[in-house]
């Protein structure tokens, strides 16, 4: 059985009578496995806080119906409330208890103790233990996001919730926080992880994209990007943002973005596409040091590909 | 890009009791030119940036913004200056038209200027269509635009732009920086923070803050050469692993 069912999900939020709805989410649909990392991938505003919402019983869906753990997210909201854990992406945990208070109090509420789960949270806890008698109020960003973690698993969730943990988290501490989930996945526990991050998609074993409250893909990261289904070319030269004017105004061009050092470029003709008429077209021009380079899409490349067929629907 | 600094930093220090911040660091930067100014939370970026921006007195050091003290002169730096945040700034029940009209207002633009500003802004965003809706109705790809747009209504020295991506998507985050090269290329220097590693490529220059110290300063060709690393991301984390305080 997996372990989130999601059909026909639609959301929307009504703000007046005179003005149109605002469909958050639009008929959604998918499955996560026991055990998996899932990753909901989008912007803010693409649906993402909603469906956790709905999932974790905290918010009621227009259309569709959803389980999670064989549960119905409505009907059976409590026994959901039981056996998920929840982290949302606002730090929500008393700020004037301290770090050892709030834990007590989750464990307490869902009639546990800290010493019973004490070896899940060991590795995440550990780390903030020093400050236990601190308000919670008063810790640092990583550490509120430790205990908001430590308290979100001391029930021993079956699936974890984790609305965009990483955003606004340094490049080292976003590495952690993605190592400790590959720990929890191996206690068995289902994780959904939403994330406005791209690059941290390839860290999920599946990921849906989703924009405008509507998923574009769902797949494994790498088959998403082996769909990409066009060549795709790196390419550089000296004065790069006047490169960038060049390939974008080039009508044989059909879509140029920045990628670090390089721009990727797909050519509105792709079966006759070829570097080298990349590569005179820039020289007549004037740049020099042209570099071009046939590469793989990445989930940035295949999103933005989804986005612009979205566009034209 | 011309040798000409408008940013000067001396052995800039500041201290919260027993806590440097900021220690000691020193760097310029030059006209035109986008600073990507890099490190892990807690590495001090916004206590120096807020000292930058004439916002915080430091402990010891030196340091001119736009060619003004930042000790005697925050006055004439606050009015040199633009910011943007992840936190817009803007307005959101006011309209497009009436956030653009209340900032350079604030900045002292007259009313022809006003006028001016407005017309030029709606139509180079695009906001044609959408000049009277209120700002929370935009996207917020649109909304960090003109919020953007708003922090240079004055034709400032230097922009102070803390993450001001987060969020978006890809479309949009490369949109907005073909503004900030726009910016540069008419001359505004941009000091940019961010957690995304692929935009400090996009930098002329970078620097990488370890524990309030600037650990690494350099193009990101040369600092890829010089830590042997393909990629920013690695430099970074190269760097910032050294790390012995977190926020």
């Amino acid at each position: 059985m997996p372990s989130v069912v999601v059909k026909n999900i639609t959301k929307k939020y009504t703000q007046s009578k005179k003005e149109q709805p605002i469909i958050a989410l639009q008929n959604i649909s998918f499955e996560v496995e026991k055990g998996e990392i899932f990753g909901i991938v989008g912007p803010d505003g693409a649906g993402k806080t909603s469906l956790f919402r709905i999932l974790t019983t905290l918010l009621i869906a227009e259309q569709g119906s959803a389980t999670v753990d064989g549960y119905d997210v409505v009907k059976d909201y409590k026994s959901i409330r039981q056996r998920v854990g929840y982290m949302p992406g606002k730090f929500s945990l008393y700020q004037d208890l301290s770090v050892e208070e709030n834990l007590n109090f989750f464990a307490t509420i869902f009639h546990t103790t800290v010493e019973k789960n004490y070896d899940l949270i060991k590795d995440i806890y550990s780390q903030i233990e020093p400050f236990k008698k601190r308000r919670a109020g008063k810790l640092s960003g990583g550490m509120k996001q430790k205990l908001a973690l430590s308290c979100a698993l001391i029930h021993r969730p079956s699936v974890l919730f984790l609305d965009e943990p990483t955003t606004g988290v340094d490049a080292v501490s976003r590495k952690e926080f993605w190592e400790m989930l590959k720990r929890l996945k191996q206690e068995g526990i289902t994780i959904l992880v939403s994330t406005p991050y791209m690059d941290e998609a390839s860290l999920c074993d599946r990921v849906a994209l989703i924009q405008n409250g509507k998923i574009m893909a769902i797949d494994k990261p790498n088959s998403i990007n082996q769909n990409f289904g066009k060549k795709l070319w790196a390419v550089r030269a000296n004065n790069m943002f006047g490169v960038l004017k060049t390939l974008k105004s080039w009508q044989e061009v059909f879509s140029c973005y920045s990628f670090g050092e390089n721009y990727h470029v797909v050519m509105k003709d792709d079966d006759n596409a070829n570097a080298m008429a990349i590569h005179d077209y820039l020289f007549k021009c004037g740049y020099r040091e042209i570099e071009i380079q046939l590469i793989d899409a990445n989930i940035e490349d295949s999103f933005m590909a989804l986005m612009h067929t979205e566009n034209e629907k | 890009m011309k040798n000409e600094p408008v940013i000067v930093v001396e052995k800039l220090t500041k201290q919260f009791g027993n806590f440097i911040a900021v220690d000691g660091i020193s760097f310029e930067v030059n006209k035109g030119e986008i600073f990507g100014f890099l490190g892990a939370n807690g590495a001090g970026k916004t206590t120096a940036m807020r000292m930058l921006c004439g916002l915080s007195i430091p402990t010891s050091g030196k340091a001119k913004v736009a060619g003004f003290d930042i000790y005697q002169q925050t006055e004439n730096i606050k009015k040199n200056i633009g910011y943007m945040s992840q936190k817009f700034s803007l307005y959101e029940d006011l309209t497009v038209k009436e956030n653009i009209n209340f900032y350079a207002g604030i900045y002292g633009l007259n009313e022809n200027q006003i006028k001016d500003k407005i017309n030029y802004l709606v139509h180079h965003l695009h906001l044609q269509h959408q000049q009277n809706t209120l700002v929370k109705a935009l996207p917020l790809g649109w909304k960090q635009k003109l919020a953007f747009s708003v922090a240079i209504v004055h034709d400032p020295a230097i922009v102070f732009l803390d993450e001001p991506t987060g969020g978006v998507d890809p479309v949009t985050r490369r949109e907005f920086w073909e503004m900030i090269y726009d910016a540069s290329e008419k001359g505004i220097t941009i000091f940019v923070t961010t957690h995304y590693m692929d935009e400090a490529e996009y930098c002329n220059r970078v620097s990488i803050m370890v524990d309030g110290r600037i650990e690494a300063l350099d193009s990101p060709k040369k600092l890829k050469q010089n830590f042997e690393c393909v990629s920013m991301d690695e430099v970074f984390l190269k760097l910032a692993r050294k790390a012995t305080r977190s926020e």
